[in-house]
């Protein structure tokens, strides 16, 4: 019973494989975006253009600056003689955040006083401006603490001590590549196993297929089998990339991840192949697939914490493979999380997986016009 | 209308050369073309499918860069002014843009407003065109709710709303009933007459040259002749005969193809049309051992004998990589395995039918595509389904393979109904697509080995029927190409093999040699007569009236309803007239249609 299933794996690969374009689509858009989600997709802040105005010209003021201009985070591009040139230069982006140090700024803190220190943020962008200001904050409490140490006075009242586990340095990359994983193995799936029906259909192949004594779970083997196949290879390339060429850290143990990719390219398998056999063209097997897509890596926690959601929108998220695959990729490459504790987000995946195949088997044979 | 006087000629082509690149191969789709066409005129551009007409029409058009060679419309370079070509001519593409869902009317007022004819002159215009083309009565309805004769009407009105002086049609008449057809030539003889338009008109239907004033025919590229179609047939004068032996017509037929010194044999009615390689009967004597008791009767000569007689020219003249047409064997012979069974003599009458259809009708929401269809399939017959597109013919043929659900009545084949019987009762069997759907991406031997393994061959089983499919259909120089880059001939033959790998009892054949040339038909007809010699059932469907007459028994369907029932012979014996002793099956459909007095097309 097998060998018409081989047949079909076998026609189905070549038919992939034959086609320089369809070759190509397998290659060069995962390549694009991994270089595009590892490199330009951060949340990290580099070479922040700034602007200081140091009118104390005092031995602390000084330190302070050189703090700002020996901080990767930012950089100083402008030494202002009056406090209205900042201005200027944030309206004209040119930089993004002024800071003003009072004229008394030395004398007050050798008087064990609290010397003012101003800060003006280009607020336009509301993420960035949080982000500068958390930045500007930790150099400020770091000279404070140096300062003290070396010159006396009173301790600050409460202290953070923080420790970032899993990544201290706080790398976006660290979150972000590994997810990219989950990302594009789910775009080539969906676009390979979602288009091999439809186009038979087209073709008028499809027909051909019905009529020979193949059986619904011979088609659906047939046509499944391929795609989760090339999911999986897509999925090792890309975790070979994160981890020799971006550096992601991995942790936890490699059968643990393919448990996981295996079940989500299994029911990401089962959602192509149900659009498939619901588009009677190409052409909406393909808008299908996009109607699906872009939905579900929001909804995915890939780019913003599902927590953040409305309660409504949490429970659809319930129904997405993607949420449930982020977590096992982003705990097996980060905490070296095991196969127990990701139970939770094994068993859901297979639910659908198994739930949108039966649907696909179903469809093939109804959807006929 | 322009001065010029009508001796000039308003088409002119000088050897007209075109090639286009498809994935590797560079493909030549026009090897030198010359030709002529008269002001006020019918030109016929007649060939096969990938014959180059449409690419010709194109470049007359000017809607294709000309690469070699000079084409003259109305006196006008369409090579160095196209945009002045263009403004004089009127062309209808295959599948003329119609607006499915606007209506009649407002297709009309569409494209009036693209063509930027003057609303003053649009009143006067719709009131010619409407009344020409029949459609006055239905301005109202939606154009996808017309039939595919009235919607290729509509077409040619849209087409006509600027009168042109030169007409480019490019298959008006592929899969129109013959009602519709006949109306379409009605119009074209009109324009011609009243308004002294010059027609181009491309087909694929031989028997539409006779209608033409003249014909250019072309075969894969190649110009095989220009004239009147009178100095076709004018050149096999002598040589068509109606032969009848007492032998059954395939048995017949099977032996006369095989039968040195002619070079056609194709079934008409009870007899064998035949075209002999040179006048006179001097080889009868050879004839008559192959079929004893032959007796012969001149008949007059038909565009299609002339085609053939040309191709068979060509195909002698380059003998060694012939196409396959050659009948070097008796076709019996080379019959593939029959699948036997025990139970009735092939020929005699089949005590329990094959194929049951009682009462089958399906719905698509209110629309009846198939209504209350009755009929019986013998084993070892050829039936057929016969009709327009848009009969429903497919729709009962899809319902018949399982592959589209019966709003009610009852189906059996080989004592299944195929949607819920066991998957295996398919392998029972074989099934050819409309367009001959393969595996375009996957090479002839691929194509074989995937479908012999769908079929659940395996071993030397799947090699032995490999090895017949490629020794039978002559695949063996193709058997690494892919199947997308194979000539429409070639492709057909690979459809009929992956057909038949499992050796089926029931053959379902969906329009299977639309488009080919009229020898890769006759080779395929050949190969399906041994098959139901050999017992196979055949259910085919066709528009092509002229393929009916390969049946044993058929059925004319029209709007979803059987209009007539019986073997070739005996409907066209119904539409005999004084006037018409010999009517064709097409005679007969316009009979019956008129008979009826229903509006096909409603």
């Amino acid at each position: 019973m097998w060998r018409p299933i081989f047949a079909l794996i076998r026609k189905e690969l070549i038919a992939v494989f034959r086609d320089a374009r369809s070759r190509l689509v397998l290659v060069v858009p995962p390549l694009i975006q991994l270089l595009v989600f590892g490199y330009a997709a951060t949340f990290d802040l580099n070479h922040v253009p700034i602007a200081v105005f140091d009118p104390d010209h005092g031995q602390a003021s000084r330190e302070l600056v050189a703090r700002f201009a020996g901080s990767p985070t930012f950089s100083v591009r402008k030494v202002l003689d009056s406090e209205s040139q900042g201005s200027a230069l944030l309206d004209a982006r040119a930089v993004q955040m002024v800071l003003v140090i009072d004229p008394r700024f030395t004398r007050d803190l050798y008087q064990h006083r609290s010397a003012p220190v101003r800060l003006v943020v280009d607020g336009r962008n509301s993420n960035t401006a949080l982000l500068i200001e958390g930045y500007a904050n930790t150099i400020l409490s770091g000279f404070a603490l140096r300062w003290t140490a070396a010159h006396g006075g009173p301790p600050p009242a409460a202290m953070l001590d923080i420790a970032t586990r899993y990544n201290p340095a706080l790398l976006s990359r660290w979150f972000i590549v590994p997810g990219v994983i989950a990302l594009l193995t789910q775009v080539v799936v969906l676009l390979v196993v979602g288009l091999s029906v439809a186009r038979e259909r087209e073709m008028g192949t499809f027909d051909q297929l019905l009529v020979t004594p193949l059986r619904p779970i011979d088609l659906l083997l047939g046509k499944g089998l391929p795609g989760v196949l090339i999911g999986l290879v897509e999925a090792s390339v890309i975790t070979v990339a994160a981890t020799v060429w971006f550096k992601i850290p991995f942790r936890g143990e490699i059968g643990a991840l393919y448990l996981g990719l295996l079940l989500f390219v299994i029911a990401i398998t089962g959602l192509g192949l149900a659009v498939s056999a619901l588009a009677a063209t190409q052409q909406q097997a393909l808008l299908g697939a996009f109607l699906f897509m872009v939905p579900s890596v929001i909804l995915s926690g890939f780019a913003t914490p599902i927590a953040n959601m409305p309660r409504w929108v949490q429970w659809l998220t319930f129904a997405n493979p993607m949420r449930y695959v982020l977590v096992i990729v982003r705990g097996v490459f980060l905490e070296g999380t095991g196969y127990s504790a990701l139970a939770s987000q094994y068993w859901p995946m297979a639910v659908i997986g198994l739930v949108t195949l039966i649907a696909a088997a179903w469809l093939f044979r109804k959807r006929t016009v | 209308m322009p001065p010029p006087t009508d001796a000039e000629p308003a088409l002119r082509l000088a050897d007209v050369r075109h090639r286009f690149r498809s994935g590797p191969r560079d493909v030549a789709a026009l090897a030198g073309v010359s030709a002529t066409a008269m002001r006020g005129t019918v030109t016929g551009l007649i060939g096969p499918d990938g014959a180059g007409k449409t690419t010709l029409m194109r470049l007359v058009a000017g809607l294709l860069r000309l690469q070699s060679g000079r084409v003259e419309v109305l006196g006008i370079d369409v090579g160095r002014d196209p945009l002045a070509v263009q403004a004089r001519l009127g062309y209808m593409p295959q599948r003329f843009g119609l607006y499915e869902d606007l209506t009649v009317q407002e297709n009309l007022d569409l494209y009036a407003d693209l063509q930027d004819v003057p609303p003053a002159e649009r009143r006067a215009r719709y009131a010619q065109l409407l009344p020409l083309t029949g459609l006055g009565p239905f301005t109202k309805r939606l154009a996808g709710r017309l039939s595919g004769g009235m919607k290729q009407k509509l077409g040619l009105a849209c087409t006509l709303l600027h009168p042109p002086e030169f007409l480019l049609l490019d298959e008006p008449t592929v899969g129109v009933d013959p009602v519709s057809r006949r109306e379409l030539w009605r119009i074209i003889e009109h324009l011609t007459r009243e308004s002294r338009t010059t027609v181009l008109f491309s087909t694929a239907y031989l028997d539409e040259a006779e209608r033409c004033d003249q014909v250019i025919l072309i075969h894969e590229g190649r110009l095989l002749g220009a004239g009147t179609p009178a100095a076709f047939t004018a050149e096999i004068a002598g040589r068509s005969f109606l032969a009848s032996a007492g032998l059954g017509r395939r048995e017949l037929q099977a032996r006369l193809s095989a039968a040195p010194g002619i070079l056609d044999a194709v079934i008409q009615g009870d007899r064998v049309r035949i075209v002999t390689a040179s006048t006179g009967t001097a080889a009868s004597a050879d004839w008559s051992r192959a079929a004893p008791g032959l007796s012969l009767t001149p008949t007059p000569p038909r565009f299609e004998d002339s085609f053939v007689a040309k191709l068979r020219g060509i195909a002698r003249a380059n003998e060694p990589p012939l196409p396959p047409a050659s009948p070097t064997a008796t076709p019996v012979a080379t019959a593939p395995p029959p699948p036997v069974t025990t139970g009735s003599t092939p020929g005699g009458t089949p005590e329990e039918p094959v194929i049951v259809v009682e009462h089958l009708t399906r719905r698509f929401g209110p629309f009846v595509a198939v209504r209350d269809v009755s009929f019986a399939v013998g084993r070892g017959e050829i039936f057929g389904l016969l009709g327009a597109n848009g009969a429903g013919k497919s729709t009962t043929f899809r319902m018949l393979c399982g592959l589209l659900p019966a709003s009610a009545g009852r189906l059996r084949v080989a004592g299944f109904d195929l949607r819920t019987a066991a998957a295996t009762a398919r392998a029972r069997i074989g099934y050819m697509a409309q367009r001959f759907s393969l595996y375009a991406d996957l090479s002839v031997r691929q194509n074989l080995r995937f479908f012999s393994s769908a079929y659940r061959l395996s071993g030397a089983r799947q090699i032995a029927r490999i090895d017949w499919a490629v020794g039978e259909f002559d695949l063996a120089a193709v058997l690494d190409a892919t199947a997308r880059d194979l000539a429409l001939g070639y492709k057909q033959r690979l459809a009929l093999a992956c057909a038949l790998m499992h050796e089926p009892q029931i053959l379902f054949l969906d329009e299977p040699t639309s488009g080919v040339d009229p020898l890769a038909r006759r080779e395929f007809w050949r190969r399906i007569n041994a098959l139901a010699e050999s017992g196979v059932t055949v259910l085919v469907t066709t528009h092509f009236m002229e393929e009916a007459e390969y049946c044993d028994r058929l059925i004319i369907m029209a709007s979803g309803r059987v209009l007539a029932d019986g073997t070739p012979a005996s409907i066209k014996a119904s539409a005999r007239r004084d006037d018409r002793p010999d009517p064709t099956l097409e005679d007969a459909f316009i009979a019956m249609i008129d008979a009826a007095g229903t509006e096909v097309a409603a």
